[in-house]
């Protein structure tokens, strides 16, 4: 295994203004890139913003979610729908509604037309979707294998419930041909790069606020729990409500992401949130690294990226290089690329 | 009662034998490792392809019988390949053998979409096998008779083995106690390894099953694995006769919400049925141990 | 942590300079030199590849037919192929890489609705012009969309039409849960309980789903003059296996698809769908010059057992009817392009004289076919006469048009 730390040491004078530098780089990436990789790098933000969430269940609170896209879906629908909605001319209903026989809109469409119902939605919904469902499973101290294999179920069958409720959800399509966002024009000059840069302040807020949560009491249980959930036990806590919130903070930062995502990719569909792109999720962070929130950022990246440049030049490649890397990451090096950064014992 | 309701009730036991097929191996490998094949349903695939080249050398009713060893020989031997070169080294970390079994499962369906083409192949049943009976109104097609008898003939067979053989004694002991039964002197390792390739080799069997009923793609394991998982997680700890409840509830379930309900919605309330049942039941169907303190 | 960051800065410096690197190209879509540039976005990969690889082959093919007798205005085609990966998501951003970073003239692709749908905002917003291929529920007219493929009004009803001249009166209706066959199927529902026939059932199964057990006990019930079936891929397979080993006969039972055609009825082997129907604008068997001319073409240079299918006869058309817009409109600005495209009249194709109408849809033919043993259609009946495009069912959708 090759250890990095070494090249770590020797940039140690330059690391206090690494942050700045960095900020002040992703800042300035809108007068450097033209806007399609703009738009690109944007949506890779917005899936960092996943990551960071599976870094506090996965890394930190040893719970392995194979259902982000629950969450990541929840928040791209509420987004997406507020779009729909928002454009729609007095008395029309979403042209996807017509063709699938309605007449009128659905009762609980119509708050979406309010932004601050919408960003509430994106917030509140996954969350406590999120929180009712873990609490379901955890408080029967049901965990490891079995949540897991509970949540990727969860996935599938999110994504077939969607699909079969074209007439209120659009089906298999998905949401998409949107015009605007809480009034701002989506192609009007310069909303792609406000929209980049909310994007950017919302992963930065992830980061630091994750960050803060780790290091606190919380965090410290939360790993606690992760180690020795009887030990936590005997030691007078319970650890459920630990994991539960733990969980409910990483479905809203899904949420949150997918709503972002949707934004700029212009298109959420469930071929975005069922079981595969759900594995996905936890790849990013697998080859980042489970325990580093930056490396999980930069793993949902460097996928991402990879993917698309592999994949326009050798398709059929892309899935065995997928899984190949996949299996060599969780066998040799599970704390992923960062754990290549890291010295022994970090 | 209504032929429908006949007919699903019916649909539901050949649906529960699939299910059993696809799970008993997940359920004893789990019960033994604490450890979750994501790649079992592409032994399942490895099963059904196996099939269709059998009966490519050996065409007709030969051909169907002899597909079930050759299925269940090869999709064992790739256990054992995955288990000796992957999860044994991962032995500790069963979160870990999730995923990185996941990696194996997305290679092997792009190997079989390479190797066989992406539209799948189709298995031609022999004739006593195309056919169907009707009873009280109720259509039995044969290869759904065929599935069942198959399913409860491989659980005879696991039932005798584990209860009346000596390997089978090594099994339940290590299942019991992991570390009493090294420390006397059983080979674990070994007996894992028995374990997996068995399960393997069942999950290849349940693949020649589905090619009597559908085509053989790469990807057609996944429909029933997940099915397969709810299933295990149902079904309690290292517990066969819970594993065979489990799936004989979830697969009746399945086939009689139907009635009532189209196939997306009836998935969607077969999970929503498990997390309720978990709230009742924990711990499973059976118990054999509890699962509530470190293992 | 801190150290971690180091990683951050180093790997994201080093995207944001790969990323910088790779865009750079030109956006115009007015071509340089003696070249232009399309695009031909289809999935390479993923469930969606096995069709839409067979489109791109039969769009290549044209492209490079018209390369060989000198291009179009003089100047070479060059073709840049992207993989849609079966993902909306992906074909969405594929299409606005081409447009906006390779600046394509014009793009040919797509195959789901759901990839369509993806991209329809990255057209307009780009006014760029999509040429799709494939048959699809209609409700859409976009002005940067040329629809080859058939509206309801050229595939479902036709074939309606022909089993009501059948004397069938009851139906079933099963089909994969997506779009097309809920929208087709709804429009079907109008039509039957307007002439007063009686549809016993509408089930529908996940895409890529292959236990019918629940369907054909339902059919079995319902006791169906015909079935109408708009399964997709793989789950034909299945439903006619299972079909059969419940002992329901398609002699007895005829079943009429939408969605198998040569290539699905070869994979699926033919015996197992020998007799049932299908309903195309195109049969590989239908008479003509032009037809043969193209199938040899294509098995030439594909494999002399390739199947021909509508779709990728679609393909091939739409290459040939955007070379002769151009030249008609002597620009390849995709907005004069699209309103020559629309004057072209009549042209020659594989499957005979077409033309586009006002809404930007084709004026075709439908043709009803029986498998034959082996893997071919019998054409056994036709629309008589050239179909209009209506995007818009005036039963189902009521006061719904066209407006450009």
């Amino acid at each position: 295994m090759p250890d990095l730390s070494i090249l770590s040491a020797r940039l140690d004078p330059v690391k206090p203004v690494l942050p700045w530098l960095l900020l002040a780089l992703g800042i300035a990436a809108p007068f450097a890139l033209s806007a399609y990789d703009l738009n690109l790098l944007a949506r890779f933000m917005a899936m960092g913003i996943v990551a960071l969430g599976i870094v506090l269940i996965w890394g930190h609170g040893g719970i392995l979610s194979l259902g982000q896209g629950v969450f990541f879906g929840l928040g791209g629908y509420a987004i997406a729908m507020h779009m729909k909605v928002a454009d729609l001319p007095a008395g029309e209903i979403p042209d996807f509604m017509l063709w699938s026989g309605r007449e009128s809109l659905p009762l609980w469409w119509t708050p979406f037309a309010s932004p601050i119902f919408t960003i509430l939605a994106i917030l509140l919904v996954p969350a406590l979707l999120g929180a009712l469902f873990s609490w379901a499973v955890f408080h029967r101290r049901v965990g490891g294998t079995y949540f897991a294999l509970i949540t990727q179920a969860m996935a599938l069958a999110f994504a077939t419930l969607i699909i079969s409720r074209q007439d209120v959800t659009g089906g298999f399509n998905g949401l998409t041909d949107f015009y605007s966002v809480f009034g701002f024009g989506l192609s009007s000059p310069g909303v792609p790069t406000g929209l980049y840069w909310v994007t950017l302040a919302l992963l930065c807020v992830g980061f630091i606020g994750l960050r803060w949560l780790l290091a606190s009491r919380f965090g410290m249980l939360l790993r606690a729990a992760r180690d020795g959930e009887n030990r936590v036990r005997f030691l007078g806590y319970s650890p459920t409500p630990f994991k539960v919130v733990a969980f409910a903070i990483a479905a809203m930062l899904a949420g949150v992401g997918g709503a972002l995502f949707t934004l700029h990719a212009g298109v959420v569909s469930p071929a975005l949130i069922g079981v595969v792109p759900s594995i996905e999720m936890v790849v990013w962070v697998a080859i980042g690294g489970r325990y580093s929130l930056a490396g999980a950022v930069v793993g949902a990246l460097l996928v991402n990226l990879a993917r698309d440049a592999v994949s326009s030049a050798f398709p059929e490649l892309w899935l065995y290089l997928m899984g190949a890397l996949f299996i060599f990451v969780v066998t040799l090096l599970p704390r992923g690329l960062a754990g290549l950064f890291k010295g022994k014992g970090a | 009662m209504d032929a429908l309701f006949l007919n699903q009730l019916f649909n539901g036991a050949s649906l529960a034998s699939l299910y059993l097929l696809a799970a008993l191996g997940l359920a004893l490998s789990f019960g033994l490792m604490r450890v979750i094949n994501m790649a079992h349903g592409e032994m399942l695939m490895l099963g059904g392809y196996l099939a269709w080249m059998t009966l490519l050398v050996v065409p007709g009713a030969a051909g169907i019988i002899l597909a079930i060893p050759v299925a269940f020989v090869g999709a064992a031997a790739m256990g054992g390949l995955i288990q000796s070169t992957l999860i044994r080294r991962l032995s500790a970390r069963p979160l870990d053998t999730l995923l990185a079994t996941w990696g194996v499962s997305l290679i092997l369906q792009q190997a079989a979409r390479d190797l066989f083409g992406a539209i799948g192949v189709e298995v031609r049943a022999p004739e006593w096998l195309a056919g169907s009976f009707t009873l009280a109104g109720v259509t039995l097609p044969s290869a759904r008779l065929f599935i069942i008898a198959i399913a409860a003939l491989v659980l005879g067979a696991l039932a005798l083995l584990l209860l009346k053989s000596r390997i089978g004694l090594l099994v339940r002991a290590v299942n019991q106690d992991r570390m009493m039964a090294s420390a006397s002197g059983i080979d674990v390792k070994l007996v894992d390894f028995a374990v997996f390739c068995l399960g393997s080799g069942i999950a290849g069997l349940a693949g020649v099953m589905l090619a009597l009923l559908g085509p053989v793609t790469p990807s057609v394991g996944q429909s029933y694995i997940i099915p397969a998982f709810l299933v295990v997680v149902m079904g309690g700890l290292g517990s066969i006769v819970g594993t065979t409840a489990s799936a004989i509830i979830l697969g009746l379930f399945a086939a009689l919400a139907q009635i009532f309900v189209d196939v997306s919605v009836a998935q969607m309330l077969l999970l929503v049925f498990v997390i309720l049942f978990i709230q009742v039941r924990p711990q499973g169907v059976i118990a054999v141990k509890s699962r509530q303190l470190d293992a | 942590m801190i150290r971690s960051r180091l990683l951050l800065l180093a790997t994201t410096a080093g995207a944001l300079a790969l990323t910088a690197c790779s865009g750079g190209g030109g956006n115009a879509s007015a071509p340089s030199g003696d070249s232009v540039s399309v695009g031909v976005l289809q999935s390479l990969t993923g469930t969606m590849a096995i069709s839409e690889i067979t489109v791109k082959n039969a769009e290549m093919l044209a492209i490079e037919e018209i390369n060989a007798a000198g291009g179009v205005m003089g100047k070479k085609i060059n073709a840049l192929v992207e993989d849609g990966a079966s993902d909306p998501s992906t074909f969405a951003q594929k299409a606005s890489k081409l447009i906006e970073s390779d600046g394509v003239s014009t793009v040919f692709g797509g195959w789901t609705s759901a990839s369509r749908k993806a991209m329809l905002p990255v057209f307009e917003r780009t006014k760029n012009l999509l040429w799709y291929p494939v048959q699809f529920e209609g409700n859409e007219c976009s002005p940067n969309i040329m629809y080859s493929g058939a509206q309801p009004n050229q595939q479902a009803l036709p074939a309606l039409e022909w089993a009501v001249s059948q004397g069938y009166k009851s139906y079933f209706l099963v089909g994969s849960d997506y779009v097309y066959p809920r929208t087709a199927n709804l429009i079907l529902k109008k039509h039957i309980e307007k002439d007063g026939m009686k549809v016993l059932g509408e089930a529908y199964v996940p895409l890529g789903g292959t236990d019918f057990s629940g369907v054909i006990a339902k059919i079995a019930q319902a006791k169906p003059a015909i079935i109408i079936n708009t399964l997709n891929g793989d789950s034909n397979v299945a439903f006619f296996k299972q079909l059969q080993a419940a002992g329901i006969s398609t002699k007895t039972m005829p079943v009429m698809s939408f969605s198998i055609g040569e290539q699905e009825a070869k994979a699926m082997g033919a015996a197992l769908v020998e007799g049932s129907f299908a309903a195309w604008n195109y049969f590989q068997s239908l008479p003509g010059d032009a037809n043969a001319k193209f199938i040899a073409a294509y098995q030439a240079k594909f494999g002399k057992d390739a199947a021909i299918t509508d779709p990728m006869v679609h393909g091939y058309l739409d290459v040939y009817a955007w070379k002769a817009a151009v030249e008609k409109a002597k620009s390849f600005d995709p907005d004069a392009v699209r309103k020559a495209a629309a004057t072209l009249g009549g042209f020659d194709t594989p499957m005979g004289k077409v033309s586009f109408a006002a809404n930007q849809s084709l004026t075709q033919k439908a043709y009803i076919g029986k498998l034959k043993g082996d893997g071919q259609f019998e054409i056994i009946a036709d629309s008589g006469k050239d179909l209009a495009p209506e995007p818009y069912d005036a039963l189902a959708f009521p006061g719904k048009s066209c407006k450009l």
